[in-house]
């Protein structure tokens, strides 16, 4: 928690490069540290979707329709699950990818930048049945879209 | 040490298309093996991708990634030449740093 804290101030002073390398003189952030966040753990160990949310700091979703989510109907197998989120939210910087019913709800958060396109596509494991949900941030804002995906558990394709 | 990844980078049209194969068992810590024994969490938890020397993407991954994870990106203002690096970082300090050119 205290390292998505400073994480968040980092953010926040991005515009300011003199805040930025005084923290980083103060010793409270290795170089590196500004490029590449340490690993999530509140978020990703997280049980179910709210807790993996307010993890990724995401108190409150709203509905997009501009926020399209890409999943099968149905998924013979859970193990590879094809999943393509595509962002045309103006000025989305990440997107998260969540499975409500998998043990750990977040399976991926990406960041973009530099002209890179808000849309990632990606296969995860599902555990059974379950809501897959993707949620973007444009600004101070989140935003989420979901689909079921059915999960049919040894091949018969239901 | 891990395998290669494959990454293939190509211009369609002003957008770069960027598709990345890694080879990664990315065991979720739920799965036993045939002696009844738990094996292991072994997933990677952090890639990054950058493109003519600047990051594009920055993500971070839990268990619920495929085997050997296969992710696709897209982004514009690259051309053709410029270099592609991935870096991946796994919960066992693990990692693998490949490169690739936009065709």
């Amino acid at each position: 928690m205290e390292m998505n804290q400073t994480r968040r101030i980092v953010l926040r002073g991005a515009g300011s490069f003199g805040a930025l390398s005084a923290l980083i003189m103060a010793g409270v952030l290795k170089p590196t540290a500004a490029f590449a966040a340490d690993w999530n753990k509140a978020a990703f160990e997280a049980k179910d979707t709210p807790a993996a949310l307010k993890g990724l700091g995401a108190g409150s979703t709203a509905d997009s329709k501009d926020l399209v989510l890409k999943v099968p109907d149905i998924a013979e197998n859970g193990a590879v699950v094809p999943v393509d989120v595509i962002s045309n939210i103006p000025n989305t910087t990440s997107i998260a990818i969540l499975v409500d019913k998998n043990p750990t709800a977040l399976s991926a958060q990406f960041s973009f930048a530099n002209g890179a396109v808000p849309e990632v596509s990606a296969r995860i494991k599902m555990g059974q049945t379950s809501l897959v949900k993707a949620v973007a941030k444009a600004g101070d804002k989140f935003y989420i879209a979901q689909k079921e995906c059915k999960v049919t558990v040894g091949g018969c394709g239901g | 040490m891990a395998d290669p990844m494959k990454i293939r980078a190509q211009m369609k049209g002003d957008v770069a298309e960027i598709r990345i194969l890694m080879s990664h068992a990315m065991e979720t810590g739920q799965r036993k093996d045939a002696a009844g024994n738990t094996v292991p969490a072994h997933f990677i938890q952090s890639i990054t991708i950058d493109v003519g020397g600047k990051r594009v993407v920055d993500g971070q991954t839990g268990t619920a990634i495929s085997r050997n994870p296969v992710f696709g990106f897209k982004m514009k203002g690259a051309k053709a030449g410029d270099k592609v690096v991935v870096n991946w970082v796994d919960n066992k300090g693990d990692k693998r740093s490949d490169e690739a050119t936009v065709a």
